[in-house]
């Protein structure tokens, strides 16, 4: 099969999906971040793999949080790091996509790091770049971000250990979320044995059971026995149309509050991608309270994207 | 093929050499996968007080470029301070001297160590950088093409082993 992906000898030349890498890549990416997160923890929190090396952040969408924490793994690889606002950059003054990598290419780029509202970007740039660059993809449209359903995974990792007994529970805007699919498949990928998806009908993609997912419109009876709760963001400005009556609607029925968790397991982790909207799919006292990761989950962002980078720069 | 001196008699014999040598700032640092076999060894007959550090110096490799990232880097841990510190570098085999240059620029993103010494079961020769070590169980020849490692069995006895490169 032609991944375009991997590279000749099956290894991890670009990451645009988490979708069709194997279950051996997936393992090393979470192994090696592990070895990266100790890296943040020591005096010099800086190894010299990527020293010489250019990033070039290519952000045709807005983002602080994944983008700030790219540019932290980069300049915690030693690379040197160049963030590109497209908006406000030649894409606006009609230069194409291709031609715009094309003249970064010239500037010597290593490593493109890719958010784009359109679906199948990355894997566009990929195709075009120049054996040595590497493409990863930050998010496209509503199809894919590889890195934040690894940073999931690797949370999931950090606090069950194993996959092989979990019961996952994703709850929210599955249609417009890309990262209940790249988390999806990662899940299904390492042998996770019951993923749920929790939503209203308007908010579930139509054949989302394909997937490998149970369905639930009881947020209740969904979250039942759960060992990990994902909650993921209403994301206003995707929505097109009228697919919910109101926030406080959603809230009632797929919030998540403290009475609802408690028919989780009674050591169940709660994860939010971020940017949290509190009292819309989460309740503060949730958010903030003692089984939530959310902010680990962040500092994890950090040791997977250094993996992810470190990874494709030395195939 | 030449008979190899015996893993487990050389150790003590290293541990007999360091024992005098010890201070109250000593701790022992062990690189992945041989040395650290061999320090967790050295550690335990020397009866060292300060935890015993472990390093892979994937991350600090001089080869990244040519060969990537190795597929399972190990852990490093370094549960103590290295301000300070007289370390103690233990690998099981000298040879261009690259890894131990790796491992020295990783420690000194750990901090400022006092001093640094280099404990190594067995010196092949064929170095590329000038580092020597400070105590060496025993000088071997080896044949170009060979690699000589430590191997360790279930039982947790050390051997030291003769194979072709790559293998």
């Amino acid at each position: 099969m032609n991944n375009p992906q991997l590279n000749a000898k099956g290894e991890l030349q670009h990451l645009l999906s988490i979708e069709g890498l194997p279950r051996e890549i997936l393992t090393q990416i979470l192994d090696t971040a592990e070895s990266f997160a100790d890296v943040t923890e020591r005096e010099v929190k800086k190894v010299p793999l990527l020293r010489g090396k250019s990033v070039f952040n290519l952000f045709f969408e807005p983002s602080t949080r994944t983008r700030t924490t790219f540019e932290i793994a980069a300049k915690r690889l030693s690379a040197d790091v160049i963030n590109l606002n497209i908006a406000i950059s030649s894409q606006t003054k009609g230069e194409s996509l291709l031609d715009t990598v094309a003249n970064l290419s010239a500037m010597q780029a290593d490593i493109f790091v890719v958010r784009h509202n359109s679906s199948g970007a990355p894997f566009l740039i990929a195709r075009h770049v120049k054996p040595h660059e590497h493409v990863i993809n930050a998010g496209d449209g509503r199809h894919a971000h590889p890195t934040q359903g690894l940073l999931d995974l690797f949370t999931i990792r950090h606090y069950k250990k194993d996959f092989s007994r979990l019961t996952v529970a994703i709850v929210g805007d599955i249609l417009h979320s890309r990262v209940a699919r790249s988390l999806i498949h990662g899940l299904t990928t390492l042998g996770a044995p019951e993923v749920r998806v929790i939503g209203p009908q308007t908010l579930l993609p139509t054949g989302v059971e394909a997937l490998g997912v149970r369905v639930f419109h009881d947020m209740r009876e969904g979250l039942r026995g759960a060992d990990a709760v994902v909650m993921l963001r209403l994301q206003n400005e995707r929505m097109g149309g009228a697919l919910l009556p109101s926030a406080q609607e959603f809230n009632k029925h797929y919030g998540l509050t403290a009475d609802k968790l408690a028919l989780a397991k009674p050591d169940a982790i709660v994860m939010h991608p971020g940017p949290m909207n509190r009292g819309v799919e989460i309740d503060s006292s949730v958010a903030d309270g003692p089984h939530s990761v959310i902010l680990p989950q962040v500092t994890f962002g950090i040791a997977v994207r250094m993996a992810v980078m470190s990874i494709v720069a030395g195939n | 093929m030449t008979r190899l001196p015996d893993a487990e008699k050389l150790c003590q014999q290293l541990a007999a050499e360091l024992k005098p040598r010890l201070g109250p700032k000593s701790a022992m640092v062990g690189l992945y996968t041989g040395g650290a076999w061999l320090a967790e060894r050295l550690h335990q007959l020397l009866d060292m007080k300060s935890p015993l550090g472990l390093m892979d110096i994937a991350f600090y490799r001089d080869d990244y470029a040519a060969r990537g990232l190795k597929h399972d880097p190990k852990r490093t841990k370094i549960p103590f301070d290295v301000n300070g510190a007289e370390l103690l570098l233990v690998d099981d085999v000298l040879y261009s001297g690259r890894t131990v240059r790796a491992a020295m620029n990783e420690l000194f993103d750990y901090g400022r160590p006092a001093s640094i010494s280099l404990v190594v079961l067995a010196d092949r020769g064929g170095r590329q950088l000038p580092i020597c070590p400070q105590y060496c169980g025993a000088e071997l020849e080896v044949p170009a093409g060979m690699r000589l490692r430590l191997k360790r069995d279930e039982a947790g006895k050390l051997e030291l082993a003769m194979e072709k490169q790559g293998e």
